[in-house]
């Protein structure tokens, strides 16, 4: 990148030969890197680039996963965007980000904030592995444990009556209003550590020095943390936004133990229709449509979001 | 020089891409087998130990209780009878098993025997892509038309096309049977002074009754999505008959999905939710759960099928019942949903399907009816040499059986209609139940998906 813009350009001559010789050597560089590439590069192809083609190639015909297929073009898609079910699908997995990837995300800046002003606080290690603790657990047993903590007679009702709310509980992951909700937090508890834990790790990146500079010049902490924390948290924050919108967007176990997209189809999202159609009731074509579509769809989120990091586009 | 190296690096990977699709182009997925022959009576052969050494490879969903111990005992006492034969097993849950299934009876080595659904999603589908073998040799040569009852060997045809089910080629055997009905807390029924109805409209009439005296009386879940269908089938076998939901489900004969009859069991079912006859929160509470519920004394009736045998026996003891679905009209026979179990299929590509189908009339003969009995299972066929204790749920639900059987009452389950079907009638019942569909529209979306099926079939 740097030959093209040297100053040597415009001046001519007598710098050619050094950058023929340079070119040279990098070219020579770039061919063992591209070696070094390779291993990966032969792996990346056969777990994911090919049966990302293949599953593409499928979604072209009508395929029951057994008997002759029939070639039917770009149908699929079209019937992907004028499918409701299939649309509401979609719009329910943004609603998940907003659970997945908003809310944990201020909430960690939030408590970020805080953590790192009592940063001698006693117990702060007990507390990181606390919150990051959902991340680690299998998510086919986080989501057993919420369905009993949702379940009519569960924790949550039980936990409501006993303080006098009783005229709120009801079935949370059976009830047509709540059960996305009550999905998504999952997924907010689920995220949140993760990103608390970048944060912090971002937060002790941070130069002293802009902190005590910023106290010195008489910043509070709130001002402190928009003036000093935020803009330095900027690269952690891209990072927690691209792993918890992609988290939202291909969200399948939670939904696949605790509602299976019921009630109804309230719950339903793209990754459970993509496994659904494929296996249950036997439309691989379309399946495989849908997994594009979703594909497509999280590498443009990634996209979006990685410009929030003015650390990699720079 | 960089823009160069660009296009070339763009070109390489545009012809890459170009030539894995061209690759893959080559094979549109889902290449047809071949049709499978059904073998000529003369060459069958009935002398396992005469077909040397062999490995027979099954998958079946035997994997808890009574069905793994039944199971286990009868492939261990076939390798004695024959020493020359080891059986594979594979145990799978049957949501696993339906996942895996098409993948493994379409690879190149596929299990010589396996176990199979009913109906159209599973078997119909197997049938279609030339997956299973015919057995309608073997069942000559076995005498199975004999042993079994006609409707239970109705539920394992298919057209060879796979496109008309419960007639054609018989493609399985099933070791048990299994029916919806109604089980009920003896002490609670007393406290609440109910005799056991003897018509449908007496249980219909006794759930309000029972609900004055503070109790529940149809202890219910459907977050799982499944359990509903029953709830529903019980209310539709009564209220439709048994002819007009056989029609519907094998989309034969003119019933709709929309008819009167059907609108008038959604009706019921939603009454029941609305009036608090089930469990409030219903759509939020797994048939597992509920069923626990009961088992500790929660709830006057409970709807399920005879699959719940062991697990409420154990946990109820002599205070647990079970009926089948009162008729209409007293006197008259019930109706049910039920069936058999999952059907025992050869595939066609097995090397030894004379092994297999010997195999499969080892596991379901009267020898293993009495072996599958003593286990805690409900055999398709009551053996003769078992009696369940008096006053037992075991008792009840083998009486229940055997009058359904007898008297024809068996309706198929209602998601077998089409492949998608399950996906429809279980949402749609979710939404029935929690008030956010009405009768008309709910039969309207059985009627939309069943018809586009019969449509494209």
């Amino acid at each position: 990148m740097a030959a093209v813009s040297t100053p040597t350009d415009r001046t001519g001559a007598p710098d050619d030969k050094r950058r023929a010789g340079r070119r040279k050597a990098t070219k020579k560089s770039d061919r063992i890197a591209y070696l070094y590439l390779l291993p990966a590069f032969v792996l990346f192809g056969i777990f994911l680039l090919f049966p990302l083609i293949h599953g593409f190639w499928i979604s072209l015909y009508q395929w029951d996963g057994l008997s002759a297929s029939t070639w039917v073009g770009l149908r699929n898609y079209g019937e992907a965007f004028s499918d409701p079910g299939l649309r509401s699908a979609f719009v329910h997995s943004l609603v998940l980000i907003v659970f997945y990837a908003l809310i944990p995300v201020s909430l960690a800046l939030l408590l970020t904030a805080v953590m790192s002003r009592a940063r001698h606080t006693k117990g702060l290690g007990f507390f990181r592995v606390v919150l990051f603790l959902p991340q680690v657990v299998a998510s086919v047993v986080v989501a057993t444990i919420w369905t009993a903590i949702y379940a009519p007679q569960g924790v949550l009702n039980d936990f409501l009556s006993a303080i006098g709310l009783h005229a709120i509980t009801k079935p949370w992951l059976g009830d047509f209003t709540w059960a996305l909700p009550a999905v998504g937090l999952i997924g907010t508890w689920v995220e949140i550590g993760l990103c608390l834990v970048l944060f912090l790790a971002g937060v002790s990146q941070i130069p002293r020095e802009l902190f005590e500079a910023a106290r010195i010049d008489g910043a509070g902490a709130i001002r402190e943390f928009f003036t000093v924390t935020l803009p330095g948290l900027r690269p952690q924050i891209a990072v927690a936004l691209t792993l918890s919108v992609v988290a939202g967007l291909k969200s399948f176990d939670l939904i696949y133990v605790a509602t299976r997209g019921g009630p109804g189809t309230q719950t339903s999202v793209p990754a459970f229709e993509v496994y659904h159609r494929a296996f249950d009731v036997g439309q691989v074509g379309s399946a495989c449509a849908i997994g594009i579509l979703l594909t497509l769809l999280i590498l443009i989120a990634t996209v979006v979001i990685n410009r929030v990091d003015p650390g990699e586009s720079r | 020089m960089r823009n160069w190296r660009h296009e070339t690096g763009r070109r390489v990977a545009l012809a890459g891409v170009a030539l894995a699709l061209a690759a893959v182009a080559a094979c549109a997925p889902g290449a047809s087998n071949s049709k499978p022959d059904a073998k000529s009576t003369g060459a069958i052969s009935t002398d396992v130990a005469k077909a040397g050494k062999v490995t027979l490879t099954e998958w079946d969903i035997n994997t808890s209780g009574g069905a793994d111990t039944a199971t286990t005992q009868l492939n261990k006492e076939f390798e004695q009878k024959y020493p020359n034969v080891t059986i594979k097993r594979v145990a799978r849950t049957l949501n696993d098993l339906k996942a895996t299934l098409k993948l493994a009876l379409s690879s190149k080595n596929p299990p010589d025997v396996v176990q199979a659904n009913q109906g159209y999603p599973d078997m119909g589908a197997f049938v279609k892509a030339n997956l299973l073998l015919p057995l309608d040799n073997y069942a000559k040569v076995y005498g199975w038309n004999n042993t079994f009852p006609k409707q239970l060997l109705a539920l394992n045809k298919f057209s060879s096309d796979g496109k008309k089910w419960q007639t054609g080629n018989l493609y399985g055997v099933s070791q048990t049977g299994e029916i919806v009905g109604i089980y009920y807390n003896k002490k609670l029924l007393k406290q609440v002074g109910l005799p056991l109805p003897k018509t449908f409209s007496e249980f219909e009439a006794d759930l309000p009754k029972i609900k004055a005296k503070g109790q529940l009386p149809i202890q219910f879940g459907t977050g799982d999505k499944s359990p509903a269908i029953h709830l529903f089938g019980v209310a539709q076998a009564a209220i439709a008959g048994k002819q007009e939901v056989r029609d519907m489900v094998a989309s034969s004969g003119s019933a709709k999905w929309t008819d009167a009859s059907t609108v008038q069991s959604a009706q019921v079912v939603s009454d029941w939710a609305k009036k608090g006859y089930l469990t409030a929160g219903a759509n939020g509470l797994t048939g597992d759960e509920a069923s626990a519920n009961f088992g500790k004394g929660q709830g006057v009736f409970r709807i399920d099928g005879t699959w719940r045998l062991a697990e409420l026996d154990q946990a109820m003891g002599s205070n647990v019942g079970f009926m089948s679905p009162p008729p209409m009209k007293a006197g008259q026979p019930s109706a049910t949903e039920g069936g058999e179990g999952l059907a025992w299929s050869i595939t066609s590509k097995t090397k030894h399907a004379d092994v297999a189908g010997a195999y499969l009339n080892f596991i379901t003969d009267a020898h293993a009816e009495d072996v599958l009995a003593k286990t805690g299972n409900l055999p398709a066929v009551q053996p003769p040499s078992y009696t369940p204790k008096a006053g037992s749920l075991n008792a009840d639900i083998f009486a229940a059986w055997k009058t359904i059987s007898q008297e024809d009452g068996l309706t198929p389950y209602l998601d077998y209609t089409t492949p998608t079907f399950y996906d429809t009638i279980t949402s749609n019942l979710q939404q029935l139940i929690g008030g956010k569909l009405d009768p008309k529209a709910f039969t309207k979306a059985l009627q939309a998906d069943a018809g586009a099926f019969k449509q494209s079939n």
